[in-house]
């Protein structure tokens, strides 16, 4: 068992801004775990604008935000960055085991950040009836297959969600030549920010049909259509109003549920409706000593405010430890 | 004629009222600062839009590099712009704020890379 | 396509006349090619899917029957007692989980007893052991979530779980490694019945497929769905196979303890009802339905289903709730009349019809396998035993599966067992390139035999990488790669290509 001081779980923007203050708070002994091989989270895929305007008076793309916080952690050398490495295991006491390429480590930690983020709502939570055919992408999953793998997941989509992934990837696909045949939202207004509508669907002459869902989706093999009804104010189907949209992609765009299966294995009191901690105060758990930042927190709309939130997480650290010191 | 817009310039997205005669801007209201007012301008007269999307990298640690436009161009400029973007291939370290094009389309913008092209490898 | 995988250690080379030929390879299909690997025959095995259990067997339940709610005097309920009693030696010989959680069919009214009374005395007759009648305490004290209304309940302890996929890849690579030849993509077109003509009066076929023709002496209909079809083909009409479809939904793995035993309803005439399912990965899975449907490809699930199912089971277990289900799939049943067809054709000699089988089919397969031995021995196929059978296959590594030490030991063998592709359920490249190894060459199949792309979040931030593992395992183009087989590629382009 490896004895660190601090260990952070996470190395997207909500990570490195903790470690990053948190060095500057004191914290001399640093361990920065992230699965991907590269830091940057969800940000590097992230490649539109929008980022950055509170926090550096700028407007900048996902990466180029995630960079500016890559380069300050590169410049600590107090902190240690730890890629492809995933955490298995959490206790109460502070203990990880952590997997990487050839190495399983237990590490036993004077103080946890969790930066775990967020994973998006699918298909099935949303309970779509029909079939079960290839075509279907979480907006994010379609986000980084076109942004990281150079794949165009298809030609003809429908986007069901009119949240801000959603939005932007209707924006994407048609930059990339496909054709997106409409964007369905439940509720009678969208909610992404009003400028993604302005910029990823009026721009694009994009039928967006506000109250509406899907009932169906049609296809054995790959996805050929979906049955799209108008809701009354209980969100039930209104028959009549039944009609088709051929198409040969899904787009699921309809929430995000913040990551924190590790410290519920932990003990944390968990809300369970928001699969957040119980705050006890801002970022922190029921367990003195672990606290959560970022998405995994709290699903913010804007980057900026996660990289204010962590930063605070990271001085909380930095007090906890220094106290327990 | 009086038209609204939402300002896209930045994520508050003020609802701007613009006055227009003969397809020109005669007045802007709604704006909370002065950008709103030019992006209204523009998007009456001569709609701009910042583009971002990915290129192809050869021999780098990514297999795509984002790229994003210095500077916005003309939304009807888009689609041209994408076919460009995909013939590109970078085949060099580069680091954000790189010109992966210089006065891309002859748009006197350039096109720039938001991402390092090679990924620094962390050794333990 | 020959199946094995890329590195095939037994490679495939078409004899000239096999022995017996096998349509069809799902659970009854693989069970049968395992059994007679065991003899001195040359077999082969074929499946018209891209990959093995992608028909019927791929929605089963994963039930291991006692024989209870099965007819006495049924062949199907001889076949699941004898089949509940050789699946465990099975299952261990080839490295399969079974776990014996045992099964309660549970009533609510104090009238109801006198049918469990009548389920145990038919149950008693077919030779199903250790039935017990127990009441609201034992039920209180055993099954802590279920409703305070029931009364009373049949328990069988001899109910189990499995993974109805995994033991179909797990035989049939024992299989192959015992010699069976097995073939993909193969969907049989024309069946043409030689008569007799060899001078040892064995029948021989010739069968056709989309890709080849076949030769064989005996061949053996486990066609699943599609068997009355396969049967027609040599002038064998006498039953339709109509398909009976079956929506079930899986709860989150947190409420893997929900309840301890499976949970039945009484049984009505036509289904077993909706059930409170334990699986063997630890999701409880509610339903099934029961609908007769036309369209033999019609998998889709639907809202009327969701909400039966929903209100079946709430009578068991109240706390369930429609925000539990995290996934939710269909199957058919192929449903041939009251009981299992398993017959020797004899205006077709040596055409074996193992036709209907639906539940309680996976329970059976290794009964109905010894079944159609016989019946391949009894029309003239001589059944000599190999001298060298390989009755055991190592056991397939899962990491969510064992202890850390081992994982530990596996890691510092080999660093791929450390690189984590599968963050929901913990499965390592090295796993899903031992898949790709053992014969999956699209998604789902990685899915079933990993569980990869299987959790919380569905293949969200799993799909781009195992994408790239399965193109760079199998050379294949990214565009080229499938979630099941032609026609359902992931991605239509590719940039620079």
């Amino acid at each position: 068992m490896t004895e660190r001081e601090l260990v952070i779980v996470g190395g997207g923007p909500a990570g490195m801004a903790a470690a990053v203050s948190a060095y500057r708070s004191g914290v001399r002994d640093i361990l920065l775990l992230e699965r991907d091989q590269f830091l940057g989270g969800i940000l590097n895929q992230c490649i539109h604008t929008g980022f950055g305007l509170d926090y550096f008076k700028e407007i900048l793309t996902g990466p180029e935000y995630a960079d500016r916080f890559i380069k300050e952690v590169e410049n600590i050398k107090e902190i240690e960055v730890s890629l492809r490495s995933f955490v298995v295991g959490l206790t109460k006491d502070k203990e990880l085991t952590v997997l990487k390429p050839g190495v399983l480590e237990q590490i036993r930690a004077g103080a946890i950040i969790m930066a775990t983020g967020c994973r998006e709502k699918t298909r099935e939570m949303i309970h779509i009836a029909g079939s079960r055919p290839a075509g279907i992408f979480s907006a994010g999953l379609a986000q980084k297959l076109i942004n990281i793998e150079g794949l165009l997941p298809g030609t003809e989509v429908v986007i069901v969600g009119s949240g801000d992934i959603g939005l932007i990837m209707a924006r994407r696909f048609n930059l990339e030549g496909a054709k997106v045949k409409a964007v369905i939202e439940i509720q009678d207004k969208t909610r992404g920010l009003v400028r993604n509508i302005v910029q990823c669907v009026e721009d694009f002459d994009i039928p967006i049909y506000y109250r509406h869902k899907i009932v169906k989706i049609h296809g054995n093999e790959r996805i050929t259509k979906v049955s799209v009804v108008k809701v009354d104010d209980r969100f039930e189907a209104i028959e009549e109003t039944r009609f088709d949209i051929d198409c040969d992609t899904l787009l699921v765009s309809v929430g995000l549920i913040p990551e924190n299966e590790l410290i519920e294995m932990a003990g944390v009191a968990m809300n369970k409706k928001t699969n957040t901690p119980v705050a006890e105060g801002l970022n922190r758990t029921s367990i003195p000593g672990i606290f959560v930042c970022g998405n995994a927190f709290k699903v913010y709309d804007l980057v900026d405010a996660v990289s204010k939130d962590s930063i605070e997480a990271g001085r909380m650290a930095a007090e906890y430890l220094g106290g327990a010191a | 004629m009086k038209k609204k817009l939402v300002c896209i310039e930045c994520p508050k997205g003020c609802v701007l009222s613009v006055e227009i005669e003969d397809g020109k801007v005669v007045s802007v209201t709604g704006h909370q600062c002065p950008k709103g007012e030019k992006y209204a301008f523009n998007e009456i007269e001569n709609p701009l839009r910042i583009l971002t999307s990915s290129v192809l990298a050869e021999g780098m640690a990514l297999k795509m590099v984002p790229v994003r436009t210095d500077g916005p161009i003309p939304k009807e400029k888009l689609m041209d712009a994408m076919k460009e973007i995909k013939e590109i291939r970078v085949r060099e370290a580069l680091r954000p704020g790189d010109p992966v094009r210089k006065n891309f389309l002859g748009l006197n913008v350039n096109l720039i890379a938001t991402r390092e092209s090679l990924v620094r490898v962390y050794k333990k | 396509m020959a199946w094995g995988g890329s590195k095939n250690p037994f490679p495939i080379t078409m004899q000239k006349t096999y022995d017996v030929l096998i349509i069809g390879a799902g659970v009854v299909g693989a069970s049968i090619a395992r059994e007679l690997s065991r003899y001195r025959l040359n077999i082969v095995l074929v499946e018209k899917e891209e990959e093995l259990a992608f028909g019927v067997s791929k929605s089963n339940s994963g039930i291991i029957h006692p024989g209870t709610q099965v007819s006495p005097r049924s062949l199907k309920g001889r076949l699941c007692v004898e089949g509940n009693r050789l699946i465990r030696r099975v299952s261990q010989e080839l490295g399969v989980d079974f776990k014996e959680v045992g099964e309660l069919i549970i009533a609510f009214r104090k009238e109801e007893i006198d049918r469990l009374n009548e389920l145990k005395k038919d149950a008693e007759l077919l030779g199903v052991p250790k039935l017990q009648i127990v009441d609201s305490s034992w039920l209180r004290e055993h099954e802590p979530n279920l409703s305070h209304e029931a009364v009373a309940a049949l328990y069988a302890p001899t109910a189990g779980i499995l993974s109805p996929y995994r033991l179909v890849y797990d035989m049939a690579e024992n299989a192959r490694k015992n010699g069976v030849g097995i073939f993909t993509k193969q969907k049989v077109i024309k069946i043409i019945s030689m008569g007799r003509k060899e001078a040892r009066n064995k029948p021989l076929f010739e069968v056709t497929t989309s890709e080849k023709t076949f030769q064989a002496r005996y061949v053996i209909n486990a066609a699943g769905l599609f068997a009355d079809e396969v049967s027609a083909l040599v002038g064998v009409n006498d039953f339709t196979i109509r398909p009976r479809k079956g929506e079930e939904f899986i709860l989150d793995k947190k409420r893997e303890h929900l309840t301890n035993h499976l949970l039945f309803p009484l049984p009505s005439k036509t289904s077993k009802g909706i059930l409170v399912i334990k699986t063997a990965d630890g999701n409880p899975m509610i339903g099934p339905t029961a609908q007769d449907i036309e369209d033999k490809e019609d998998l889709s699930t639907s809202d009327d289903g969701l909400n039966k199912v929903l209100a079946g089971v709430r009578r068991m277990i109240p706390s369930i709730a429609a925000d539990d289900i995290i996934a939710y799939f269909a199957g058919l049943r192929p449903v041939a009349g009251e009981d299992f067809i398993i017959r020797h054709e004899k205006d077709v000699l040596g055409f074996i019809n193992v036709a209907g089988i639906q539940s309680p089919g996976l329970t059976a397969a290794p009964a109905i396998a010894l079944l159609v031995c016989r019946i391949l021995k009894e029309n003239g196929l001589p059944l000599r035993k190999k001298f060298i059978f390989h009755k055991e296959r190592k056991k397939t590594i899962h990491l969510f599966d064992i202890p850390l030490d081992k994982t530990r030991k596996l890691v510092q063998q080999d660093p791929s067992y450390g690189d984590i592709v599968c963050r929901c359920e913990m499965v390592s490249s090295k796993e899903i390139k031992d898949a790709i190894a053992r014969g999956a060459t699209t998604l789902d199949g990685i899915k079933f035999r990993t569980r990869a792309q299987a959790g919380r979040c569905h293949g969200g931030f799993c799909t781009s990488r195992i994408l790239k593992i399965l193109s760079s395992a199998t050379n294949t183009p990214l565009t080229q790669v499938t979630k099941k087989g032609c026609g359902s590629e992931i991605v239509k382009e590719e940039r620079g290509k």
